[in-house]
């Protein structure tokens, strides 16, 4: 163990891992604190969508700066990264919905960000398993998927290679400089970032992130059933209540072959179970939008929970009320998308760096309005 | 919907312990309900050959059943049980729900299939699973064929090749010599088992019966075609159209821990541990036979006559009997883990190339021992396929000590639409 | 015994009536009934429907564990040989 490092990164997923990463590439030595291994919380459970969203232009900077650099990520890690550059559909059902993706393309137009609408003639050609009679969808090509515990691993690993310490343990109290262990280990550091996903709330009292728990189904490999990564326009309102379970289809091509479907969200604190009948209506939401799915053996079935905040947005930067902690989670299912642009930030503010973007949307001690988002 | 039949006891697999549980309850007065996922009754150990008798002890138990209005669902799969006493089962393609207030497990084992270079070759397959196939209709027609295993399945394995024929060119037993010996000294005290053995052994009189023996690899392009085996000491090269292979059985458990039921720990996470009246952790729920421990099937069906007593409320019915030979089978299982346990030799036969999870193709030099079964399987995809880790968990446990991954639903692998709408389906739960 | 037939990548063949699918297909002497993730042949093992080698498409449903289906008259199969 370090005697005492400049930064100790609480958490190796994907966000952590990145953060320890550049962090280490610029020059800090970092201890990152793990209590199992990289990619192993939230990160395992994750869908691995690489997404444009708009749901407030301060998430859509964050997620079209993380795209641009995922764009290199994917090129510099092995093979069991998965990557692949297959793109977004989303999905309208009927002219309200293909309405609300004409003003999608305004918005990713003026950002930059490639994209075409399709009609539903169009989209018949371009994902042929979607049920006729859609209305047509918003097609956001340089989207991509991975396989976020492979990126884990490996940021981790570069990490390593440029001089970042990895200590096995559970973090179980933060103050300024120091970092409790559940063995009653105390670390200290001069700066400390707590990028522990959900758990982060467990940390730092006050911090406003809680669990929202969704559901997965991975099925038999069906090469070439499914192009895109497939979502509804209706996501968006699933993402955005916090309140209550809700549903909406989104189905995942993994380079396997095999279909990822999602999505579900609720609140129920850390409950694992699952929750056969939300699962069900999942299955059949995606079935409604891909029928060819009602035929494919599903393996298995899983839940996850995604750091979720009050508005949306996440929690990115310093912690003002204890000196030198930093926060980096909140990002809800957003996580993997942002966790390139989330180090960028984070590498920034602590180094004095330039930050890529303006980061003050995502402060956590922001005054967080709960009607918005 | 009309009003379901509902039934008072479900037992899940129809192998020895479970008719014997099912005809227990039965003729106690008990509705019942037998489910298991194969297209025939018997389990694993009373199939037979076409144009053989089935076994009479089946015959007997069927007949038994069959007269008090028991029933037997076959290529019926337990896929979840979302609250306690409810299991979601494919029926043979229909999804339903059912209610199982009184629930006897006797899911079997499966073999250990340890990893060794080539066993991914065609032609390569377990030892029951030779004997499976056979009894499934496969002939062998003079095909030669290696038996390499561990315990007393080889010889009824190795005598079914030779009926099924095929020319056994050798039976290679991993245990010690002297090992066997002590075992057999022990465990072949009753006559009936004594004469059996005999008689297993003089079906296979041609084929060299070799202790301290096991597979080292199978070669091979498209199918295997010649094996290394290591024999009392020195390599041979052995040509040969089958190769039977594996290190003994292990009680199959994924229903009873999806079930919340306690195992009983060990090496391979054990079997489901159960009391004297074969009653696991959990409230309405028994269990009986190899899924427990293995044991053989006289012991495994005297457990599931005290357990169909049980889940028929019937204690004071248990026969006699049946707890001198539940104590035996005990002692049996003893007798057979000190014997047959795999040696060590056949964990280091592992290349870095050899495939550990078959599935996935995930080779052993991807693989850190020193990690987590979580994290192999999150880092490599171990047993993320399509055998969800039937195989290769058991193989890293064996390799590197670690336990088991959770299980989840679905346990088989039912089609999705299916399954969703048994997962959302309203109303009362019903039977077939 | 009776036989039926059944076609096997397009060929019709005669198996015996109380077979299990995978039983017929070895003494039909096919080696591969999948292909792995590498392109290498693959068949059956355990004989009892755990670990998933012996899948074929059977009347046009893939992965279809053959040792646990009994051959019928009629039966499409396709496998990778």
């Amino acid at each position: 163990m370090a005697s005492h490092p400049d930064v100790i990164v609480i958490g190796a997923g994907l966000v952590g891992a990145a953060i320890a990463d550049g962090l280490a590439e610029a020059g800090s030595a970092v201890t990152v604190l793990e209590s199992a291994f990289a990619g192993g919380g939230s990160t395992g459970a994750a869908m691995g969508h690489l997404v444009v969203m708009d749901d407030s232009p301060a998430q859509m900077a964050l997620c079209v700066h993380s795209r641009l650099r995922w764009e290199g990520w994917l090129d510099e890690f092995p093979e069991d990264v998965e990557a692949d550059r297959c793109g977004t559909l989303w999905v309208a059902a009927d002219a309200a919905e293909l309405d609300a993706a004409a003003g999608k393309l305004a918005l990713y137009r003026a950002r930059g960000v490639a994209a075409e609408l399709l009609d539903e003639g169009q989209l018949s050609s371009a994902e042929p398993a979607l049920r006729a009679g859609l209305a047509g969808a918003l097609r956001v090509p340089e989207d991509a998927v991975c396989y976020p515990p492979a990126v884990a691993r490996h940021l981790l690993d570069r990490a390593r290679r440029r001089g970042a310490i990895v200590q096995p343990g559970e973090a179980v109290a933060v103050e300024p400089g120091r970092v409790t262990l559940q063995d009653g280990t105390v670390m200290n550091a001069g700066t400390v970032v707590v990028a522990a996903g959900p758990r982060s709330a467990a940390l730092i009292p006050g911090l406003p992130v809680v669990p929202r728990r969704g559901h997965l189904a991975i099925t038999e490999r069906r090469p070439g059933l499914v192009r895109h990564q497939l979502v509804e326009l209706g996501y968006l309102h699933s993402a955005h209540t916090m309140g209550g379970a809700s549903v909406a289809f989104n189905v995942q091509p993994r380079r396997t072959g095999q279909l990822l479907v999602g999505s579900s969200r609720e609140l129920v604190g850390f409950d694992g179970t699952i929750n056969r009948p939300l699962l069900g209506r999942m299955l059949a939401r995606a079935i409604d939008f891909v029928p060819g799915l009602a035929a494919l053996p599903v393996l298995r079935t899983w839940v996850g929970f995604r750091p979720a905040t009050p508005d949306s947005l996440p929690l990115i930067g310093p912690w003002h009320p204890l000196a030198g902690v930093w926060i980096a989670t909140g990002h809800e299912g957003l996580g993997i998308t942002m966790a390139p642009g989330t180090a960028d930030l984070i590498v920034a503010g602590i180094t004095g760096g330039t930050a890529p973007l303006d980061a003050t949307p995502y402060a956590p001690t922001r005054t967080i309005d709960e009607g918005g988002g | 919907m009309s009003g379901p039949t509902r039934h008072d006891v479900v037992v899940v697999g129809a192998g020895p312990a479970g008719l014997a549980a099912a005809v227990a309850a039965s003729e106690r007065g008990r509705s019942v309900l037998v489910l298991d996922q194969a297209p025939h009754a018997g389990g694993q150990v009373w199939r037979h050959r076409r144009g053989e008798r089935p076994a009479p002890v089946l015959v007997e138990l069927l007949r038994r059943l069959a007269a008090r209005g028991g029933a037997i669902a076959r290529r019926a799969a337990v896929l979840d049980c979302p609250a306690p006493g409810e299991l979601v089962v494919d029926f043979d393609g229909r999804i339903d729900r059912i209610t199982a207030p009184a629930l006897v497990l006797a899911t079997g084992a499966v073999e250990r299939l340890l990893p060794f270079p080539g066993w991914t070759l065609p032609g390569v397959t377990g030892v029951g699973g030779l004997q499976a196939l056979l009894k499934a209709g496969l002939a062998l027609r003079g095909q030669r064929v290696v038996i390499a295993g561990t315990g007393p399945l080889l010889l009824p394995a190795a005598a079914t090749v030779v009926k099924g024929g095929g020319e056994l060119v050798m039976i290679a037993e991993q245990a010690r010599g002297s090992q066997v010996v002590r075992f057999a000294g022990r465990a072949l005290t009753d006559p009936a088992r004594l004469l059996q053995a005999l008689r297993l052994r003089m079906a296979t009189i041609a084929s060299p019966y070799r202790a301290d023996s096991w597979v080292v690899a199978a070669h091979g392009e498209d199918r295997v075609r010649e094996v290394t085996v290591h024999v009392q000491g020195a390599e041979r090269v052995i040509a040969c159209d089958w190769l039977a292979a594996a290190a003994g059985l292990l009680p199959r458990t994924e229903l009873a821990e999806l079930l919340d039921c306690a195992l009983t720990g060990g090496g391979d996470g054990g079997g489901i541990s159960v009391d004297d009246d074969q009653a696991t952790s959990v409230p309405g729920i028994w269990a009986a036979g190899e899924c427990c421990g293995v044991k053989g099937e006289t012991a495994g069906m005297a457990e599931g006559t005290i357990a169909g007593c049980m889940a028929a409320d019937a204690p004071t019915t248990i026969p006699p009997r049946t707890r001198k030979i539940q104590a035996a089978g005990r002692r049996f299982g003893g007798l057979l883990e000190a014997a047959f346990a795999p040696r060590p030799e056949l964990l280091r036969r592992v290349t870095p190339e050899t495939i550990v999870c078959r599935c996935e193709d995930v080779p052993a030099g991807a693989i850190d021992p020193a990690w987590s079964p979580r994290q192999a399987k999150l880092w490599t995809r171990a047993g993320m396929g399509s055998c969800q880790g039937a195989v290769c968990g058991p193989a890293c446990t064996a390799l590197y000590g670690w336990g088991r991954n959770a299980v989840r639903p679905p346990l088989a692998s039912p089609p999705l639409g299916a399954w969703a709408g048994a997962l959302t389906r309203d109303g009362e739960p019903t039977t077939p | 015994m009776n036989d039926v037939t059944i076609q096997v990548d397009g060929v019709p063949r005669r198996v015996a009536a109380d077979s299990s699918l995978a039983a017929a297909l070895l003494t039909l002497g096919i080696a591969a009934f999948r292909t792995d993730l590498h392109g290498r042949p693959r068949a059956p093992v355990c004989g009892m429907g755990t670990c998933a080698e012996c899948r074929v498409v059977i009347d046009g449903r893939p992965d279809q564990r053959s040792c646990q289906v009994p051959v019928r008259e009629g039966m499409t199969v396709e496998t990778a040989t």
